[in-house]
């Protein structure tokens, strides 16, 4: 039933970063939202036990800070890869077949969307138009975008951060 | 007041302006049905079954159809409940919810008692209408008193609202969105591992079998069907003023004479035995525990410790409160250690082939059966072997086939039969602290002649009294539901308050509106008030009972003359009183 | 800051800001004064910087300094000119010629060709501006400008976004002054209902009217709302004006507050947008550094500041009451109405929620008046309209017209007609929650009732071009997936019946629809408008019926004949190769994934049906077009 099997590996650098940003918002009305984008920033993700210290520094209950953390897509509960890849699904992109642009990337990295690869390199999410229409169908990895796609090069931009990787190592 | 004119129906009606749709066709004597809406709980306009037409007051008709539960009467407004595009709207709705619902109506301990089922039937529905969809949802049955079959469920979110807004507990939540959107606990666990109090006012909104109490009834038929147990019932206060609805009784009925007839006949040596009983116990034992608080220093105030749900509330989220919860046992609990203790010494009767039954109004008794504290011997056997909710026993006797309505009248088990008026009234909120307050005073003043304390028994949502008594201020809190529990508590904690006692019940009314009593449908609680009714039946037997004062109930000096001697002696504290402890408000 | 002040830094900057915006002749002599021989302005927009505007940028830095030319060459980076097919952008000024598609290494030309030797590199101009006589047209001449009219946009991708000098210069701030100096807060309603302006957001309530009931209601603390949570898919205006002109923002939210009698403000924005918010977090430090947020404004007494909220992705808090409940920290999710924000909303209090569109055009409206304004568009749809024009279509980007201007204007000449010889089907507008305008009523003008009467909506402004390729029951699909998605799951009809639609277009896709689908999906559908809490699920459908209403015979085709007209639904289609076409060259065999071609080399391949999973590699990889689908 578990959504975060993984351990949570948090620091205690983190730990303090989170609290400094709980004390400076929780006088706020409506200070869980923004909380949660930084926690979130500060974590990568949101397991329980960053949840837990929201919810009792901000005095809200865990089942309303789970409630919303699943409300909203851009809040995660798994980790995500290093490289975040996005494609874009949006309209623009998707009359222009970037639904074929997530299959080759699905089935280049052997995970489904939403997925991140076992080396904790890539996760794959699908996104609603980042805005980029002009550049359609378009692919996110990280801030880098790549527009214009054809499936055919996605194996190519994919190789270039394996590469990048392998040669770090 | 300022009013607001509208037809309903062609009917015309006058509301006070605030009044929503709802509320002003009832003032023309017209329901519109229900089903996410729920009076003092819930009202979220979501699940579209109350949609209406209207025409403004230029005659104009109304954009789309309006949710009658939110919508406001409006002046000059003409609302149509029954037109064909409401009927159809209606039933469109609820064969969209049955598409998504587990329809294993036939089996459903809900089944004739679910209203979606009886809007599906008052719309001709079909339950085809629309593809159904899998049962994808693990049923969590972890906990030891409520089961939540989600596949059931349509999302009304009454549960949630019983839990967040009216108990402040807040442990289950609408988790994810759109069609994915569940109800459950943080990171879908089990909501056993949550700091849930187990008090199932979730139960008691839910318009399905989505929530249902987590049934002990085979292991009673088991113990009924063995030959080496002894099976011994003993009935909660309350139980005698709900029992009846099982049955289609009006509400408010006192069934105290057919209950334990009915109970008898369910096996052989089925012994069935009045709780009421250690109500009067437990004002014995609290009474002198709070004259020992005063005289010698103790914490106050002190709050009661017979419901379960606020104590496990106060061990969850308010540890620091735990010194001030009175040691007494609940009524359930000193029950099961006068039968395990007093009573099996006193009729040499091995405990472990007793099998003690308590038949309460509650959900969150199951878990104090469960409690360690609570173990006897020892720590090999529970005192309460199994807690019963009313609707339990309810479906007991039915399907023992007894014809509960015709039974007649009689009397409770000997010797644990007899109790005062301030034991019944332990079933109702303020009861507790008011036949406390009977025995406390003529205890300090002989004279004392006040045996109603009506001004703890309500309406008002938190009462504060002040009595004088020989000399002697005493300052009292009463209040049910969680919500205001923490009100009060937050007050003391900031030192707004000094009360000497308090009195609190997790369910808001007390143990007549408890987790585990029959379901009222929407269409009943939102225009009738249950609770007082039910309350009525209380209070009525109270005026009318032989004794008024606990300590004059011949059940009680009978135990402490054979066994515990005196309140807050040795005997009666080891085996009449208990001990809490911290549970953190962490997910485990 | 006082008027005089505003003035000043209005006049020193004026014609370092008008040299973009007056023809040539008349920018070069302005160009004299202004210490800058020439301006060079890169869009620094999301579309473009997604092209490589912020390479651009620094090859222009480094090519200028190496040329000695960083002194007399002014660099501004700017919000989003509109073309962003032919991104990244960057004009030159006085002249005002257009380079598409720069490149670092084009701009190293430009700067020593162009900018130091004043000759303009026409071949990397952007091409139709340069004519077969060799003449150059400027921007505005082009098709793609011609037929717009810039209101809401009309400083964006001409002045600097992080400099509010730029916006003073071109009459920033005059509103707010004029509006707390000479006007009553009854006199600044009364002119924005005069003007006729409607709710850009794609509800197109009288703007005025919104901010007299909030005037109306009772209460000392009231607020101002941005709508920034832009969600239709393919749309992005909102984030272009915040990207391009944040500063008219706070100036029409200021004046929105002191005609309702706020105090305090907050722009909702998508976390998707980061160079919006950072745009907008840069202007309301700036406007509080000049005195235009703040207590005591232009010495008036009046007072307002503002902040901003991050959405996190979900479309439904684009709807006005589920926006209030997230900036209250919950779950998104509406709230029935009745009461209206404008009486309780945000907090509880009553609020004024204006989407940026919207905004965007107060400040002018008060400043040059609701005669100017209203004189603009047509009848019951006054000014102008921005769109986001995508899809199948030549010039995608961003425009704004006239209402009234039809939809073939639009397309033809605006968006310079569809790509690759296709034929026009229909234009999507209103994104999810609209409808489709088929080919036969390409000369139908865009206005809010124009587009209601043929079963579409205005919208919030997407507008995606569909071709022949494109399949209409794929796309009705592909909206409701969307609108599932995206469901908040609070009401029934919404939740469940949304749901309920997309199975029965999954069904008809596949192949297995039942001509009696088509009136059940009906029922359902107008039982979704009539019953549904909020705008969201009510307008849900409307995808659906739009096509089913247009193009009923691609439905009854994928039913009746199990086929997609268009070849795009795959259970429906087949793949094979064309012999002749077919060189065997095996690419297609190598890459197909589930090896379902074989073959030899340099003969003709076959594709075995039974194992092809239809995902289109070998076709898209085939040079010699012998692939189809069938």
């Amino acid at each position: 039933m578990a959504e975060n099997s993984l351990s949570f590996k948090g620091t205690k650098a983190q730990e303090e970063k989170l609290m400094a940003v709980i004390e400076q918002n929780k006088e706020i009305p409506g200070a869980l939202l923004p909380v949660l984008h930084e926690a979130q920033e500060i974590y990568g993700y949101l397991p329980i036990e960053v949840q837990q210290m929201v919810a009792d520094g901000l005095g809200v209950s865990l089942s309303e800070v789970y409630g919303v953390a699943t409300f909203y897509s851009r809040f995660s509960l798994t980790p995500k890869g290093k490289y975040q890849i996005s494609v874009c699904l949006g309209t623009a992109c998707y009359v222009k077949g970037s639904d074929k642009i997530l299959a080759e990337v699905e089935n280049k990295l052997g995970i489904k969307s939403g997925e991140c690869t076992p080396d904790g390199l890539f996760s794959i999410d699908s996104c609603r138009c980042v805005g980029a229409c002009g550049l359609a169908p378009v692919m996110m990895i990280g801030e880098e975008v790549y527009g214009k796609l054809t499936p055919k090069e996605v194996g190519a931009i994919l190789d270039k951060y394996i590469n990048e990787e392998g040669g770090k190592q | 007041m300022e009013t607001v004119n509208l037809k309903i129906n062609n009917i015309p009606v006058e509301v006070p302006k605030g009044y929503t749709i709802l509320q002003a066709a009832k003032a023309a004597n017209i329901e519109i049905p229900t089903l996410c809406y729920l009076k003092d709980i819930n009202c979220i306009g979501a699940c579209r079954v109350c949609m209406v037409e209207a025409k403004d007051k230029n005659d104009r008709p109304m954009r789309g159809l309006l949710a009658a539960c939110v919508y406001p009467a409006e002046e000059g407004m003409q609302v149509f409940t029954n037109t064909p595009a409401v009927i159809k709207s209606r039933k469109t709705t609820i064969e969209l919810l049955l598409s998504t619902h587990q329809k294993k109506c036939l089996s459903c301990v809900r089944s004739n008692n679910c209203e979606l089922q009886k809007l599906a039937l008052e719309y001709g529905c079909d339950e085809d209408m629309f593809a159904s969809e899998d049962a994808v949802y693990e049923i969590d049955e972890q906990s030891p008193y409520i089961v939540r079959n989600n596949n059931k469920c349509v999302n009304c979110m009454r549960c949630v609202a019983a839990c967040k807004n009216v108990q402040t507990v807040s442990v289950i939540g609408a988790i994810r969105r759109g069609y994915q959107v569940h109800v459950g606990s943080p990171f879908d666990k089990s909501l056993d591992e949550s700091p849930c109090v187990g008090c199932g006012q979730c139960i008691v909104s839910c318009p399905v079998g989505a929530l249902t109490e987590k049934s002990d009834e085979d292991r009673v038929w088991d113990a009924i069907n063995d030959p080496e147990k002894t099976v011994m019932f003993f009935t909660a206060p309350s139980i005698k003023a709900t029992l009846g609805e099982c049955f289609d009784l009006p509400i408010g009925t006192n069934v105290e004479g057919k209950m334990p007839a009915a109970i008898r006949r369910l096996g052989e040596g089925v012994k069935a035995y009045n709780m009421d009983f250690t109500a009067d116990l437990t004002i014995m034992e609290e009474a002198n525990e709070l004259i020992q608080r005063i005289t010698t220093g103790g914490t106050l105030p002190m709050f009661t410790s017979c419901c379960p749900g606020w104590v496990k509330f106060v061990e969850h989220y308010y540890p620091e409160f735990i010194p001030n919860l009175s040691t007494c046992k609940s009524p359930q609990a000193m029950f099961g250690a006068v039968l395990k203790g007093y009573y099996a010494q006193k009729m040499g009767i091995d405990p472990n082939k007793m099998f003690v039954v308590s038949v309460i109004p509650c959900t969150a008794k199951k878990f104090e059966c469960t409690r360690p504290q609570l173990r006897s011997g020892d720590g090999d056997y529970d005192d309460v072997d199994v807690a019963l909710t009313t609707r339990e026993l309810g479906r007991m006797i039915k399907r023992a086939h007894i014809d509960f309505a015709d039974l007649q009248d009689e009397d409770y088990d000997l010797p644990f039969d007899k109790a005062s008026g301030g034991g019944v009234i332990f079933g109702a909120t303020g009861g507790v602290l008011e036949a406390a307050l009977r025995t406390a005073a003529r205890t300090l003043d002989g004279n004392f002649k006040k045996v109603d304390f009506e001004e703890v028994r309500g309406p008002e949502a938190i009462r504060e009294v002040t009595y004088e008594v020989a000399g002697v201020t005493v300052k009292v809190a009463v209040t049910s539901g969680l919500g205001n529990a923490r009100k009060i508590l937050e007050k003391i904690k900031k030192g707004e308050a000094d009360y000497q006692m308090v009195e609190i019940m997790a369910c808001p009314g007390g143990c007549i509106n408890g987790g585990g009593q029959p379901l009222q449908s929407d269409s009943v609680r939102n225009y009738v008030d249950y609770k007082a009714l039910r309350s009525k039946a209380l209070y009525d037997q109270d005026k009318n009972s032989e004794f008024r004062y606990s300590d004059d109930s011949p059940v009680c000096k009978m135990v402490y003359d054979e066994f515990f001697e005196a309140p807050g002696k040795e005997k009666a504290h080891k085996y009449l009183h208990t001990s809490y402890v911290e549970r953190g408000h962490k997910m485990k | 800051m006082t008027i005089e002040e505003l003035n000043k830094i209005k006049k020193e900057n004026e014609e370092l800001v008008m040299v973009r915006k007056v023809v040539a002749e008349q920018a070069e002599e302005m160009a004299k004064h202004t210490g800058y021989r020439k301006q060079v302005l890169v869009c620094g927009g999301t579309g473009c910087t997604s092209s490589g505007s912020k390479k651009v940028l620094a090859a222009l830095d480094k090519a200028l300094k190496d040329n000695g030319l960083e002194n007399e060459i002014l660099v501004v980076r700017t919000g989003c000119f509109g073309l962003c097919s032919l991104g990244p952008i960057m004009i030159v000024y006085p002249e005002g010629v257009f380079y598409s598609q720069a490149t670092p290494e084009g701009v190293e030309r430009i700067v020593k060709e162009h900018l130091k030797e004043g000759n303009v590199v026409k071949d990397l101009l952007y091409k139709e501006t340069v004519h077969e006589d060799g003449s150059i047209i400027s921007l505005s001449e082009t098709n793609f400008y011609k037929k717009q009219m810039r209101i809401a946009l009309r400083n964006c991708g001409v002045i600097d976004p992080e400099n509010i000098k730029e916006y003073i210069a071109l009459d920033g701030y005059q509103g707010l002054y004029k509006a707390l100096t000479s006007m009553t807060p009854d006199e600044v309603i009364q002119e924005v209902l005069d003007s006729g302006l409607r709710g850009r957001g794609g509800g197109g309530f009288p703007t005025g009217l919104k901010w007299k009931f909030a005037k109306g209601s009772e209460g000392p603390i009231k607020y101002v709302a941005c709508n920034a949570d832009e969600g239709d898919p393919g749309a992005f205006m909102d984030r272009s004006i915040l990207e391009g002109d944040p500063q008219c923002i706070i100036e029409a939210m200021a004046i929105a507050a002191y005609a309702i009698g706020a105090t305090r403000g907050f722009v909702y924005v998508r976390a998707e947008y980061p160079i919006a918010v950072q745009r907008l977090e840069i202007a309301i430090k700036q406007a509080r550094d000049y005195g235009f947020l703040g207590d005591n404004i232009f010495g008036t007494g009046f007072s307002f500041d503002m902040e901003i909220r991050l959405g996190a992705g979900a479309f439904v808090c684009g709807e006005e009451t589920a926006l209030m409940t997230s900036i209250e920290g919950n779950r998104g999710e509406p709230r029935p109405r009745p009461p209206f924000p404008a009486v309780k909303g945000l907090f509880g209090k009553p609020t004024v929620l204006n989407n940026v569109e919207t905004y965007a055009n107060i400040a002018q409206i008060i400043y040059k008046g609701a005669k100017w304004y209203s004189s603009i568009g047509t009848e019951k749809s006054r000014g102008t309209k921005v769109f986001a024009l995508g899809g199948k279509i030549t010039n995608v980007g961003l425009v704004e017209i006239p209402m009234g201007t039809t939809l073939r204007e639009i397309i033809e000449e605006i968006g310079g007609g569809i790509p690759n010889g296709k034929k026009f089907k229909a234009a999507q507008t209103g994104g999810p929650s609209g409808g489709c305008i088929p080919a036969e009523h390409i000369d139908t003008p865009i206005d809010y009732d124009g587009l209601i009467a043929i079963g579409s909506m205005m919208g919030s402004g997407g507008m995606i071009i569909l071709d022949e390729d494109t399949c209409m029951v794929d796309i009705a699909k592909f909206y409701l997936e969307f609108t599932v998605d995206e469901s908040c799951g609070k009401c029934t009809p919404c939740r469940v019946g949304t749901r309920k639609l997309l199975q029965y277009l999954d069904k008809i896709t596949k192949g297995q629809g039942e001509m009696e689908d088509l009136e059940k999906i009906d029922e359902l559908a107008k039982h979704m408008q009539k019953s549904s809490l909020c705008a969201l699920g009510q307008t849900a459908p409307n995808p659906i019926l739009s096509t089913m209403k247009f193009f009923k015979d691609e439905y009854i085709a994928h039913i009746q004949d199990k086929t997609c007209p268009a070849g795009v639904c795959k259970s429906l289609i087949r793949y094979e190769i064309v012999a002749d076409k077919c060189k065997g060259c095996t690419l297609c065999a190598r890459n197909c994934p589930v090896k379902a071609i074989t073959g030899t080399v340099k003969q003709p391949h076959v594709i075995d049906s039974s194992k092809c999973i239809k995902c289109g590699v070998c076709m898209s990889n085939c040079k010699f077009g012998a692939i189809i689908t069938k």
